[in-house]
């Protein structure tokens, strides 16, 4: 998704006039063209996130679209109050696009994991919050949304579904559907999802959109009066969205990142393993979920 | 001055909010700001070319109001409606709601950052017009204000002027010393002034600072005008009681 971002951004550069990028001295060589074809517009800022959000807004105030890149934990936990304030409050739009995930850097420790992003984000009313699946898709969801007056939090994830979903901005996508129960799959869990319930009869629904919600289409196709959500962040983000949205009472499982610090290193595969986002437990959560 | 004083002070008291110290501690700034510096008027409030101002420490609304009142920005008559639930007019000032507030403040340490984007962007979209930014002393504590400083100097960013309230409001907690000093060493040209010489506040206003950003380290009176409550942290947000009002009042006159 990396390069995508790169790839996407060079595309925008010279069509957009208002697109201006700041790196916070992360990704400074995948845009090193950017940098000397637009000094004016690319600029590798710093490692000072809050006034950088700040200066986005500034930016955007004069009618330019700003687009904030740096890692997750300093894009959001960092600068929560700088994009309340700064653009929630002031109804300014602009974009950040973060890179970490949940625990991509997982042998860096908790300061470089982030899986409270989107959980935080959701306080700010307004806010645009999107978890591509895949390279494509956030090509197509940035150039839907990069431009649409409000602050879009991009999340950048190493982990990519191999199915590409034609998504649209703000809108869920029904997978399969089925009788006994439904799937929520959000972002790069999807594969894991298809694959783990391709022998049972749920209907699956994929998210990448988590701000606007598309109450809608998950209140029309929720089956079986059970639900299980997959987030690739800390588990529980959406459940209120989900149980708001479902006409009957549900029975909910979750599946997400446990509010824990993961402590241990390694890879992002060992720590898959661990919270269980894994094609074996989905399959297990699911069938406990519809016959237990 | 008189009027703008006795106004900040009746608004506060008639619905017992806003920070009356703060206030009266920049409006001699403001005015010179609004009424001989910058290129604004209401007709014109959203000109791409217009100057910006905006109020860092965003609890001196009183002042900025006031001005804004005086020089046709907002009705008269709001100023009445200060702190109220349906007012425009909040003991922060919101830039969605007021036409000539350009930036919703409120906590510290966000409006340098805002100035130094919109000054960028000036130079991005080669416009002339200039941004100026008021921060207080006690603000300076923030990290913001020095990463942006940072910023801003290394952008050669001389379309940029920031102007500190330096009230020694935040002296009790933290002293901040030469702070001509310290803008000088983070690269902006500086000086020192009396914040309530309108005279002296004009000519610096006036100096061209070239490839590097200016501040003004502004000497001024917290409260400025009203004895009881110059440079007394107890009226730091506080309204006047009848009693206290009529006392206030007085001595303006």
């Amino acid at each position: 998704m990396r390069k995508q971002f790169v790839k996407t951004i060079e595309e925008i550069l010279p069509e957009d006039e208002r697109l201006v990028l700041l790196l916070g001295d992360i990704g400074v060589f995948g845009f090193s063209n950017s940098l000397i074809r637009f000094p004016d517009r690319v600029y590798n800022i710093g490692i000072l996130e809050q006034s950088t959000i700040g200066l986005a807004a500034g930016l955007a105030m004069q009618g330019l679209i700003p687009v904030v890149h740096t890692i997750a934990p300093f894009a959001t936990e960092r600068c929560f109050e700088q994009i309340k304030d700064d653009f929630g409050y002031q109804k300014l739009g602009g974009n950040i696009v973060s890179v970490g995930a949940s625990y991509d850097y997982a042998a860096l420790g908790c300061t470089h994991h982030c899986p409270a992003d989107v959980g935080i984000l959701m306080n700010i009313p307004d806010i645009q919050i999107v978890v591509p699946g895949s390279s494509l898709e956030f090509e197509s969801l940035f150039k839907q949304s990069y431009a649409n007056g409000k602050m879009t939090y991009f999340r950048l994830s190493e982990r990519e579904n191999q199915i590409n979903i034609p998504v649209k901005f703000g809108r869920a996508n029904i997978i399969k559907k089925g009788k006994s129960g439904t799937v929520i799959a959000v972002g790069p869990l999807l594969d894991k999802v298809i694959s783990a319930t391709k022998d049972l009869d749920v209907t699956v629904i994929y998210l990448a959109t988590i701000r606007p919600f598309d109450t809608e289409t998950i209140r029309k196709n929720m089956a079986g009066g059970k639900v299980l959500i997959c987030e690739p962040y800390y588990s529980g983000s959406i459940t209120g969205d989900i149980a708001m949205a479902s006409k009957h009472p549900l029975k909910i499982d979750l599946l997400g990142v446990p509010k824990e610090f993961l402590s241990k290193y390694g890879t992002v595969e060992e720590h898959d393993a661990y919270i269980g986002f894994t094609e074996r437990e989905i399959f297990n959560r699911v069938k406990k979920l519809i016959y237990e | 001055m008189k009027h703008l004083k006795e106004k900040i002070i009746k608004m506060s008291a008639k619905n017992n909010e806003g920070h009356i110290p703060s206030a009266l501690s920049i409006l001699d700034l403001l005015w010179v700001l609004y009424d001989r510096v910058l290129n604004i008027a209401p007709e014109k409030a959203n000109n791409r070319d217009r100057d910006i101002f905006i109020l860092s420490k965003g609890h001196a609304s009183l002042g900025l109001y006031a001005v804004l009142a005086e020089k046709g920005f907002i009705k008269p008559e709001s100023l009445d409606d200060f702190g109220k639930f349906n007012s425009d007019l909040g003991g922060h000032p919101d830039r969605t709601k007021i036409s000539g507030v350009e930036a919703s403040t409120g906590s510290l340490g966000h409006g340098l950052p805002i100035a130094v984007g919109a000054a960028l962007a000036s130079k991005i979209k080669k416009q002339k017009n200039k941004i100026y930014v008021i921060v207080g002393d006690g603000e300076c504590n923030e990290g913001t204000i020095w990463e942006s400083a940072l910023l801003a100097s290394h952008h050669k960013l001389d379309n940029l002027c920031c102007i500190v309230d330096y009230n020694h409001s935040g002296d009790r907690a933290l002293k901040l010393g030469n702070l001509e000093e310290k803008f000088k060493a983070f690269g902006f040209s500086a000086a020192s002034i009396d914040g309530h010489d309108q005279k002296e506040i004009y000519r610096t206003l006036m100096k061209k600072s070239l490839n590097k950003p200016m501040a003004i380290i502004a000497r001024t009176t917290k409260g400025q005008g009203c004895k009881i409550m110059e440079n007394n942290p107890v009226w730091h947000h506080k309204s006047p009681n009848r009693e206290e009002l009529d006392m206030v009042l007085k001595e303006l006159n």
